[in-house]
Order: C-alpha cells, then structure tokens, then sequence
C-alpha cells in the first residue's frame, strides 16, 4: 500500500526528516508517536503534497506509484487523504457544496460519473446518521465558526464521504475532550476495513486506547527508532518519550 | 486654468453640444413660456462652457490620479443617433440574447435611447411614476433645467459638466409618499455596435417621498462588442424614512467606456442600500457620492470590482456625514487579474455637528496576477464628537493554507482558485436580502466568474 524509503526532508532549509522508512500493508493501522519537533506533522503534510517541503533524498510509494510526483489533488484522487490537524477555515465556500465538488472532482479524475445534488445528500445524510454529526454543520461555511471538536469531526466526515484508501490522521485527538475523542476514534473505527490503511500520527497514547493500531512507529529527530506492537504505546506512557531517546540515543547514532 | 487645443474628444463632444442646442431651440413648444426654454438653453450653454475650459481631467489632479484618460481623450464619439435604430435581423438576435435573462417586465435604453419595443411599463405599480428624461426636456424644461444645474466651477468634473450640456434622455422616477413597491423593478442600459463609436449621456433621476419603499436593479450591458462611451449621471432624493435598495450590475463590453456620477441626498431616517457589481467595460469609473443629511440616515454601499484581462476600474467613494446618528457601512472586494487595475478610494467625511455617528469601511482586495495592479486609499476625516469609525483596506493573495486544504480534497488548482475567489467576491452580496435579486446577482456574478481567463493562473502549481 504505502512505501517510505529513506525520506529526507527539509523545511525552510532545516531538515526534519532525516531517513526515515515505513511500510504499511493494506487494511493495517499504524500510529506514529513521537515527541514535539519529532517530525510528525512534516510526515502528514509531505505525503499530502504541501508546498515548502522539499524532499532531497528518499522516496515514497503509494500502490505501485511514485507520491511524490503527483499534484496534492491527483493523490487526493488516488486515495490519499489527510486529516488536518488545523483544518482550515474557508470563508464563504459552503460546506455540502465544497464536499461534493471535491468528491466529483476526485470520481472525475478516476474516470467514474459525478454525484448528483439527490444522490449526494443521501450519501451525507447517511454518513452524518452514523457519525452523530449536527445537520447543521453542512450549511455553514467550511470550518468556520466550529468548536475544535466539530472541526475534527468535519475532517471525519469527510473521510466518511470521500472513501480515501489511505487515510492520514495528523493529531486529530489534539485538542479534543474524552467525549469529542471517543466520537472521532468511533467514526473511524467505523471506516477500517481490509482495503483501508490508517498512519495516525498523535503524541498521546490515549487515542490509541480507542483506536487499535497493529503496529506502533516512534519517531524521534526525523526518524523511526522503534516499532512494535500496541504495548510499545503503552510503555511510551508508561515512561514518556525521554525513555526511548535513551534507550536508542547510542545505537542511532550512524 | 488654461485651456490648451481641445483635445479630439472635447471637440467631438462640444460639436455634439452645438448640435443639440439647435434642436432644442427648434423644439421649443408654444404651449409653454418660452423662458422655461431659455432657461433649459441657458444652462446646457453654462455647462457647456465649463466643460470646454476646464478640459478632461489628467493625472495631475488628486481625483484623477490612478485613472488616465489620454487614450480617451484621442478618440472621437458620434452623438446617439436620432431614433432608435431600428434593429437588423443581426442586432435584434443579439439583443434578445442580452435580454433573455432578464425579467420582462423591465425598461430598456439602446444606444442612449429608451426602446419602446424592448420594454414592459406592464404591471407598474400604482403611487410609482416613471417618466423618461427625454420627455421631462419637452413637457417641463424649466424643471430639467434645474436638475440638471451643475458645479460649474470645479475643473475635475468634466464628465458631468458634460452630462449636463448633452443629457437627453434617461428614467425618472417619482414614489410617493408612503408606498411601499415590493416587485423589484428592472432598468437595462444597453450598448449595440451600431457602425460608430458613439457617446451617450444619461440623465437619471429617483425621488422617493416619505416613508416610500422601492428596490431596483441597474442592469448596464452589452448586446455583443463594442466601444461606445456612456456617460451617466444618477441623482437620489430620499425623504424621511424612505428605503431605496438599488443594485448595479455593469456588464458592459470589453471595449466600453464608462463614465458614471452617482449623487444621493437622504433626509431623516432614509435609508440607502446599494451594491454595486463592477464587472465589465474597459475603462469603468464611479463617483459615489452620498450625503447623510437627515438625523439617523442610513447608508449601506457594498460592491465587487473585477479587474480582469485590461479592465481598469476605479470607483470613489465620498460619504459626508451631514447630521447626527447618521452611520454608513461600506464593503468593497477588488480583484485584480491578468493586466487589470482595480482602483479604490473611500472616502468620508463627518462633519462638524454629526455627533454620534457610525462610519465602517472595509476594502479587501485579491491580486492574482503580477501585471495586474491595485490602489486602495481609505480617507477618513472627523470634524464631530462621540463617532465611532472604523476603516481597513488591504491587498493580498490567495490564502495558501486554504488552497492547499481544497487541494488536498481533490480540487484541481484551476477549480480550487475559482472557489476561493468566487467565495471572496461574493461577500458584499450578503447586504442585499431580496431573494429573488440575490440570486440573479449571484448568477451574473458566477457567470462571470465562469468566463474569466484568471482561474488558475497567478498561483504557482508546486
């Protein structure tokens, strides 16, 4: 599904990543838990396409095909989809109606027949009944004037409607009550399936309790220093991030 | 001020003058004192005489600073023809395909003159009276005279001065006191290639007595290309709490010019709401001048200009605060594309005595394109106690994070473009709450939107 090689990545000429190599198999979840400046929110955004990113060296794969080479709309229509941690406030752009022009931009792409006004409010209405997701939401303007919880379940709605292949969650639980986390996780519990792989980047091993990874990265100063399974999240906030930079410090060093 | 050799435009302009005067002096009916007729003649002449001595602005002048008429001035105009031409098979198709949108009860003006053919006086509601300029001139010369008094002294305003001298024709329109029209009313000013570039000069006029309601669309378009010059002077005469929501939608031809003086004076409790669409011609300039002379007038002025391809449009604001409790709220939207300029000036006044009053503008502007150019000026004088007054005017790009974020759902870079600027434009729509007028504004809007050469470019691919 998802193949990183030795990415090397540099923001405003400061490197960030700094080889780093994941491989996700189809249907898997995989967290990536990492402490502040690790480099996570680089890794969503770069996947994704974001401007700014340069990467000099490495690679990524994503179901046979080179990522990099493709415009953030082409990825997007290929599968890949990011949930912003800060999702963006658009004034003016209705929301229902900028979810369907994506959704018919990305089926368009594929080569699929648009979604019609009729057949796409039955899909919304379908995907908000399951997601317990305010009606209301639909008829304002992208993000704007959202709680923080509502504006991470609108990036989990829009998960819902798009159908990524490739699902990337950048610290969706930031910011969010017990309450708002268990609704999210719940949403995308509700979207794993064996054809769909999950990266969820997020520096607290609380999300995990609600969502189940089967494989747990820790990435640390631009790249992965340990992977195992859920108990690794475990043990991380057993001992906080401190206990992993020892435990790999000396080795990691090549 | 010194007059140097009139230039080509003054000259045809000032022929066109000598022209009319003549007709009007043969036209003179019997019926009617012959001073009306000479008071009629006395003032086009006066006007006339100004206009020829002070020349077109230039440059040099502070009001005429970003908008230079040099092109203009080389260009000779022919006057309206005397009737409206009849249209060719030709022109009727294009001008049924300009109207085609349009409700059909409206009142349509070709080519500087009011088409009977065109228009619909069908279901005018009663306490409304409309008259044409034209007849105003022949029926009652002494009362177009004094409207069409003008500042005779000031060497900026040519245009009007202009106006004044060669006006002949345009809608009047008179509520009484106390009515309420709720069916919005429809007025088309149409320009149609007719084998000339030719100069017209409007004269409207819209006097709402107390208490009266009225709303209505200025629609200013074109039936296929062309490069006539319109020149239009509107004056607005609100009594006590009378309501007047009016909005412009100006399509005009890519080749067009147009020249336009809007003159509003509203008394106690009036209350002016106004949006203006500036979307077409190539050379388009607004003077929106608007005085708040009752206690707790009201001005509500919104407006988008689309500075695209080589459009250059330059509007100017001058609000005066005349009375107490008096408040105006102005939100303009610019864009700027291609090699179009897109220029701004809000001006407002409060003056001494209009304690308590409320003045808010707001001047945001998208530049798209490296060629393109926007200038924003927002002028705020206070000579008053207790005002609250707030301006802000800025030019930006895009938002990149929000381009990305559409992007990143799937929205080519083109798509993603429009959406952000359509969502940007559309703000000042939001003042007008008649529903059925939103969204034909909407539509123009969008439909221009749809037809511009800018979604997509100016911003970088990665």
């Amino acid at each position: 599904m998802l193949k990183i090689d030795n990415l090397h990545v540099r923001v405003g000429g400061k490197a960030i990543l700094k080889g780093l190599s994941l491989e996700v198999a189809p249907g898997q979840v995989h967290a990536i838990m990492g402490p502040n400046g690790a480099g996570k929110s680089t890794l969503g955004h770069v996947l994704a396409g974001r401007e700014g990113f340069d990467v000099t060296e490495g690679s990524v794969t994503y179901q046979g095909k080179d990522l990099l080479a493709l415009e953030p709309e082409e990825r997007a229509a290929e599968g890949v989809f990011l949930a912003f941690q800060y999702p963006v406030e658009i004034p003016g752009v209705n929301n229902t109606y900028f979810l369907r022009a994506a959704l018919n931009a990305q089926r368009k792409h594929r080569g699929e027949p648009e979604v019609d006004s009729m057949g796409f409010l039955k899909l919304v209405r379908q995907k908000l009944s399951v997601l317990h997701i305010k009606d209301e939401l639909l008829n304002r303007a992208v993000n704007v004037g959202f709680s923080g919880g509502e504006k991470k379940r609108n990036e989990i709605f829009q998960l819902a409607v798009l159908e990524p292949t490739l699902a990337i969650l950048d610290e969706t639980d930031s910011g969010l009550d017990i309450d708002a986390l268990k609704l999210v996780a719940e949403g995308v519990n509700l979207m794993r399936s064996p054809e769909r792989s999950f990266l969820v980047i997020t520096h607290y091993q609380r999300l995990l309790d609600y969502i189940q990874p089967d494989v747990v990265h820790v990435l640390a100063e631009g790249r992965i220093v340990e992977s195992g399974g859920p108990e690794l999240a475990h043990e991380l906030e057993a001992h906080g991030y401190r206990w992993v930079k020892d435990r790999i410090a000396p080795g990691a060093a090549a | 001020m010194s007059t140097a050799t009139a230039s080509p435009l003054v000259e045809a302009l000032d022929a066109q003058a000598v022209a009319l005067a003549r007709a009007e002096a043969g036209r003179s009916p019997a019926s009617l004192p012959s001073s009306a007729g000479e008071a009629l003649a006395a003032m086009r002449a006066a006007a006339r005489e100004a206009a020829r001595r002070h020349g077109l602005p230039t440059t040099r002048q502070e009001r005429w600073r970003h908008t230079s008429l040099r092109a203009l001035a080389a260009r000779r105009f022919e006057a309206s023809a005397s009737e409206a031409a009849s249209p060719d098979a030709a022109n009727a198709s294009a001008l049924a395909a300009a109207l085609a949108h349009l409700p059909a009860s409206r009142l349509v003006i070709v080519n500087g003159r009011f088409a009977p053919a065109l228009s619909s006086l069908q279901g005018l509601p009663e306490g409304l009276r409309l008259r044409l300029f034209s007849d105003v001139l022949r029926d009652a010369p002494a009362e177009a005279a004094a409207w069409l008094a003008t500042d005779t002294a000031r060497s900026d305003a040519a245009f009007p001065q202009w106006n004044a001298a060669l006006a002949e024709d345009g809608f009047v329109l008179d509520v009484d006191a106390g009515v309420r029209i709720a069916t919005p009313l429809h007025l088309v000013v149409l320009g149609i290639e007719d084998g000339a570039d030719r100069a017209f000069h409007l004269r409207h006029r819209i006097a709402l007595g107390a208490g009266a309601e009225l709303t209505l669309t200025t629609h200013q378009l074109a039936a296929g290309a062309h490069r006539h010059l319109l020149n239009t002077v509107l004056q607005i005469e609100l009594g006590e709490g009378a309501m007047l929501t009016q909005a412009r939608v100006q399509r005009e031809s890519d080749g067009a010019t147009l020249l336009q003086r809007t003159v509003a004076t509203l008394g106690a409790k009036a209350h002016y709401r106004r949006l203006d669409l500036e979307l077409g011609g190539a050379l388009s300039r607004h003077e929106l001048d608007v005085r708040l002379a009752g206690d707790g007038a009201v001005l509500e002025a919104n407006g988008v200009l689309l500075a695209d391809g080589r459009r250059h449009l330059d509007t100017r604001l001058g609000i005066e605060h005349l009375a107490r409790d008096t408040r105006c709220e102005l939100v303009w939207r610019g864009l700027g594309a291609g090699r179009g300029r897109a220029v701004f000036h809000g001006g407002i006044l409060i003056a001494e005595g209009a304690d308590g009053s409320n003045a808010s503008l707001s001047n945001k502007n998208l530049l798209l394109d490296d060629g393109a150019e926007i200038d924003t000026q927002p002028v705020l004088v206070i000579h008053a106690d207790d005002v609250q007054a707030a301006h802000g005017a800025t030019v930006g790009r895009l938002d990149e994070a929000a381009l990305f974020y559409l992007r990143a759902r799937g929205l080519p870079l083109a798509e993603a473009t429009a959406m952000l600027t359509a969502a940007f434009l559309r703000e000042p729509l939001a003042l007008i709450d008649h529903e059925a007028l939103v969204s034909t504004l909407m539509a123009s809007l969008e439909l221009r939107l749809a037809a511009s050469s800018f979604a997509g470019g100016g911003v970088s691919s990665r």
